[in-house]
């Protein structure tokens, strides 16, 4: 099936869903030095979307799955294997402040029983990638989509805080992002595979420095980025 | 940079403070300076501050993508309801700066003499499209030669005749006209 | 299938006695995984070298309700290979009654280069049953980059997921020397301790490569990288400290029936 509009727009990295606002570790890998030039970036984007970003897209993918089904939705068991899978508060946390924006965002966009019952589910708020399933759901997308996106929002928004982080030429970095789109869709149909099947046997995939960083920045008292 | 905003809401905490329910956000390139700075200055309840971290692009948190924003606003609104007022302070002024009307209800704008007295000719939509044009350090004028006469000239034609109100902060730290201007406008409804 | 790459199955299963004593009624092992009690502990032994490709090793540990079982090893796992050879798995399952306490705190896995190994562990604990898991991982031996290694962890909690992670290293695995992942790290690893009876921990930094981090379903894990093994214990264990959780390991020395043995014999690989 041809790209759909809605897709499109839930991919922008423009749709006003707070995203700007986090580097997606980036922040805290340039502080240490791990990541200084554009190689550095690759590999950590590499890295995370093998993880962060598999997991993610998995979980989109899911919840879209499910919340485009009939029944009552099991946020609950999604979230706690979102949950599970994210031993770093401040990743869980971060993951809940973006979960929020986009469900602000979405129920403008996609009004209705999907995200209205999301919105009530838990009181501080759903992951990100769990909200994003369940507004491709909303749009009447199917998982499939909801796992590209979570997989190219994986590796586009860390990508953009390096370039205001470190001055990149925003040309190749764009060029590194296009390297690695092959990567994003693989990563992508992988998680869509798995939408169908019972939440505890989604992939999983832990970025150590991810969540060993996460937690550093949160506790800095000076930074650009919320996470 | 640095035309006074934070000393502009230091000054409207310090003289409405005593009868309204106040809450300030701020919006920082580095997160905590200004939300630490009004903790510091005391002027207001440290659990009455909230700073948003904008990722580098502070116009963008308050025009753009204003999701932060709102959730610290309503965060406040529902730790502290009722409240009158929530003052929200951008982050790294220039003349292209403007708020989203998703988030705000008046907005002023604030310019710097020091920065010269040709700003107001250059418009950009703070300048025109602001509520409220405040020109503060108006104390430092003879020092930097600026003409205050021609800055109210060109800013009443940038402004189609809106308000501005021409101040210093040092001079004057309760910001008597800009605080009339907001009280006033609180007994006007929102829109 | 490697010619003589070894199926193996070990088996615990321990039981409270009515004097307070956790006795072992069933202990079973075969190479190249032996199991020996000594000084309150099992002892997991390598009987043969190994994990060579193919070879696949499970053990189950069933630890009834109110017992109390320490695993540990005498040795460094070191997981052998050549690259393109098979792969050996080891896979741990362990269930634990209510109020039974599992310690499971053996030397570290080396993965060599070359080699191609899967360790698994599939945790399910009772209600008020209790956990300390230790998992470290040392990415090559001294000079040389790590094979193909993956490291999983199921930890379930009275039905409910607490913990799932599964670290991908070694060539094949995107990024995973990158500044997302090692860094380049020579060593990485992890505590998990579930106590239901432990007041929440906060999240605490001890620098930027070890922190603990408390689940969100109760419990926390302390997680580090570091150059080398000797690092990431030192770290581990201030984590351990830091996390007020470092007594889950002391813990007080648990005693085993004497009378059972390992009745799985020695043979020799053949
Ligand atoms: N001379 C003079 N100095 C002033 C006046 N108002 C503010 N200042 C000084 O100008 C400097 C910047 O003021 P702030 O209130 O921090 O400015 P800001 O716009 O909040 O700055 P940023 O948040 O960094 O963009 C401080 O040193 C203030 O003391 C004034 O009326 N006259
Ligand atoms: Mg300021």
């Amino acid at each position: 099936m041809s790209l759909r509009a809605a897709a499109l727009l839930l991919a922008d990295g423009r749709f006003p869903a707070g995203g700007h606002a986090h580097s997606g570790g980036v922040e805290a890998a340039v502080a240490r030095g791990r990541v200084g030039d554009l190689d550095d970036l690759v590999a950590f984007l590499r890295g995370r979307l093998a993880t962060a970003g598999l997991v993610d897209a998995a979980l989109a993918a899911t919840t879209c799955h499910r919340a485009g089904g009939a029944g009552v939705l099991p946020w609950g068991e999604l979230v706690a294997e979102a949950d599970a899978r994210q031993p770093s508060p401040a990743l869980r946390a971060s993951a809940r402040v973006q979960g929020r924006a986009l469900l602000r965002v979405g129920r403008r966009a996609w009004p209705g029983p999907i995200l209205d019952e999301l919105a009530c589910a838990g009181p501080d708020g759903t992951p990100h990638s769990v909200v994003l399933g369940a507004c491709a759901a909303a749009a009447g997308l199917r998982p499939g989509d909801a796992a590209a996106i979570a997989a190219h929002q994986a590796v586009a928004g860390p990508a953009s805080a390096a370039v205001r982080l470190l001055g990149f030429d925003p040309l190749a970095v764009a060029a590194a992002l296009a390297d690695l789109a092959d990567d994003v869709d693989r990563v992508a149909a992988d998680a869509a595979r798995t939408a169908g099947g019972s939440a505890a046997d989604l992939p999983c995939g832990s970025a150590l420095l991810l969540e060993l960083g996460a937690e550093d920045h949160a506790a800095w008292e000076v930074r650009l980025f919320a996470s | 940079m640095g035309s006074g905003k934070t000393a502009l809401v230091a000054a409207l905490c310090r003289s409405l403070a005593g009868d309204l329910a106040l809450a300030v956000v701020t919006n920082d390139i580095y997160t905590t300076e200004d939300a630490d700075f009004l903790r510091q200055a005391g002027v207001l309840a440290g659990e009455r501050i909230v700073a948003v971290e904008t990722g580098c692009c502070p116009h963008t948190a308050i025009r753009d993508d204003i999701g932060a924003n709102l959730e610290a606003v309503e965060g406040l609104e529902e730790r502290l309801a009722p409240l009158d007022l929530v003052l929200v302070e951008s982050g790294g002024d220039n003349l292209t700066a403007t708020f989203s009307r998703g988030l705000v209800d008046r907005q002023i704008f604030v310019l710097d003499v020091a920065g010269g007295d040709k700003v107001p000719r250059k418009g950009g939509p703070g300048v025109t499209g602001a509520d409220l044009l405040v020109v503060n350090k108006v104390d430092l004028a003879p020092a930097v030669r600026a003409d205050l006469a021609v800055m109210a000239r060109d800013a009443a034609a940038r402004r189609g005749g809106g308000p501005v109100v021409f101040c210093s902060l040092t001079d004057d730290p309760a910001a008597g006209a800009v605080t009339s201007w907001v009280r006033a406008q609180l007994a006007v409804p929102p829109g | 299938m490697r010619a003589g790459a070894l199926r193996a199955g070990a088996a615990v299963v321990a039981r409270l006695g009515p004097d307070g004593v956790t006795r072992l009624e069933v202990l079973r092992s075969s190479p190249p995984l032996g199991l020996r009690q000594a000084a309150g502990s099992l002892w997991m032994v390598g009987t043969a070298a190994g994990p060579l490709p193919g070879d696949r090793v499970t053990l189950r540990i069933d630890v009834g309700a109110g017992a109390a079982v320490t695993v540990r090893s005498t040795a460094a796992t070191v997981a052998l290979g050549r690259s393109g050879s098979a792969r050996s798995e080891l896979l741990v399952e362990a269930a634990v009654g209510a109020h039974g306490q599992l310690r499971w705190l053996p030397e570290p896995t080396v993965a060599t280069a070359g080699c191609h190994h899967r360790g698994l562990a599939r945790v399910s604990l009772a209600a008020g049953a209790r956990l300390v898991w230790r998992d470290e991982l040392v990415l090559g031996r001294h000079g040389e980059g790590p094979g193909r290694l993956t490291s999983r962890i199921d930890v379930e909690s009275d039905g409910s997921a607490v913990l799932r992670q599964e670290l991908r290293l070694g060539p094949g695995a995107p990024g995973w020397e990158g500044p997302a992942v090692t860094g380049g790290a020579g060593a990485v690893g992890m505590v998990v301790v579930f106590d239901p009876g432990h007041p929440p921990t906060t999240a605490t930094c001890l620098g930027p490569e070890c922190a603990t981090l408390p689940l969100a379903a109760g419990g926390v894990l302390i997680s580090a990288v570091a150059p080398g093994a000797s690092e990431l214990r030192r770290r581990l264990d201030a984590g351990m400290v830091a996390g007020e959780v470092a007594g889950g390991v002391e813990g007080g020395p648990v005693r085993h029936s004497p009378e059972l043995s390992d009745h799985g014999g020695e043979p020799a690989r053949r």
